[in-house]
């Protein structure tokens, strides 16, 4: 009974979650890590609320010690509902140096018409690439299942 | 000194320019955001939050770090005209403001420590401090359609940058009965302020505002915004473009 409760709790604040990241980038992710290693009883492309129920070890506690082993890793191609997902990890002197991605979803938009409606203050543009070297880069988190899901399946490799 | 963690569900990347920075000094930024996970996780049934999802707290229990997040997200929830609020159906998820604070409580404690030149990026919100090899720090604004290019560089130093949106979705809505309309969903908003905790607030509310949320940003003293639509189109603020480095016209 306290099982079902708690699991209802957890289905329940999953689709919140699911609901408030539709409209809004949500900080703080599940981290419901799900490998594709046989644990898992949920199939590797399964939906992201297929998922939620399984509470399995998160990222983050098999990432703090230097346990990796150096090498590049290629995840599972995971199934983002948008296209897939596939990361690739670099392991130096045992610790996560680089997360890349080698397939996400792509879609380029339809061709609409501009809407002649401007604010007069602010500038409006096409948005074009800047091609010049960064230290750093800021984007939305990458907060899919689909994400963890290929990234856990890499490490997991890393572990041997 | 570099280092990369997953925490949270996220990639957070530490690194520290000064000579003198120590291993432990990275270690101790990484332990500070392993307790806010394991404190504000609304994942982790053992949390102080999912605690009082469940009402097993009373409020007077409430340890000081959730007392000052609460207050912090009341605080934004006015600020915002209500856009910003932690609360659903009776449960708080503070998931929004959270991550921006411990940035920044980070970085305060680095600067604590007599560092000067570092970044902590934690999911794409970003604090920076001093320079690179004497220059501002690059700080690329991720293409929402395509990850592997920036649509922006800013050279900044000292500042916040955080960006909301659903990049790795990109949802279309098309109104078939009146085609020529554009429907300017934003994918993306990219707010650079005096320092992580304050980009990130008002980049998640303003997102959640929809197209009107640069004109928020705009109002906003000391903050500048990029929105990106989802025709590709972006709409900045009016002082934006000083923060944008210049190409180099020989490249």
């Amino acid at each position: 009974m306290k099982k079902t409760i708690v699991s209802a709790i957890l289905i329940g604040i999953f689709m919140l979650y699911c609901f408030l990241h539709a409209a809004n980038a949500i900080a703080i992710v599940p981290t419901t890590a799900t490998t594709s290693r046989s644990s898992s009883s949920s199939t590797s492309a399964a939906t992201a609320t297929a998922t939620s129920g399984t509470t399995s070890t998160p990222v983050a506690t098999s990432t703090s010690a230097s346990t990796y082993k150096n090498g590049t890793y290629t995840g599972s191609v995971a199934d983002a509902q948008w296209g897939v997902v596939q990361v690739q990890v670099v392991i130096q002197n045992g610790e996560i140096i680089n997360v890349q991605f080698l397939q996400y979803p792509n879609e380029r938009n339809r061709s609409v018409e501009i809407n002649s409606y401007a604010d007069p203050i602010l500038v409006n543009e096409a948005i074009k690439a800047q091609s010049a070297k960064v230290d750093i880069v800021s984007g939305a988190t990458d907060t899919s299942q689909a994400f963890i899901q290929s990234l856990s399946n890499a490490l997991s490799q890393a572990q041997g | 000194m570099k280092q990369l963690q997953l925490l949270m569900g996220m990639p957070i990347t530490v690194e520290i320019l000064d000579a003198s920075a120590t291993e432990a000094d990275i270690e101790r930024v990484f332990a500070y955001f392993r307790f806010i996970d394991e404190t504000f996780s609304t994942y982790k049934e053992e949390s102080e939050i999912s605690k009082i999802n469940r009402g097993e707290l009373a409020e007077e229990e409430y340890s000081d770090a959730v007392k000052m997040i609460l207050a912090l997200s009341e605080q934004t929830r006015q600020e915002t005209h209500g856009y910003f609020d932690i609360e659903r159906d009776g449960f708080i998820d503070p998931s929004g403001i959270v991550k921006g604070w411990a940035i920044f409580q980070a970085a305060q404690m680095l600067k604590e420590a007599g560092f000067g030149n570092f970044y902590i990026d934690a999911g794409g919100d970003i604090q920076v401090a001093g320079t690179k090899n004497g220059h501002p720090w690059r700080v690329g604004i991720r293409n929402p359609f395509n990850r592997n290019e920036n649509v922006k560089v800013l050279s900044i130093t000292d500042k916040g940058v955080a960006t909301s949106g659903t990049a790795i979705r990109g949802q279309h809505i098309y109104n078939p009965y009146q085609p020529q309309r554009t429907i300017q969903d934003i994918v993306s908003l990219t707010v650079i302020g005096p320092n992580v905790y304050e980009a990130d607030r008002f980049a998640t509310a303003a997102f959640a505002m929809g197209k009107k949320g640069i004109y928020f940003i705009e109002q906003l003293a000391g903050f500048e915004g990029y929105m990106i639509d989802s025709s590709a189109r972006a709409t900045y603020t009016s002082n934006f473009e000083r923060y944008v480095l210049k190409d180099d016209k020989t490249a």
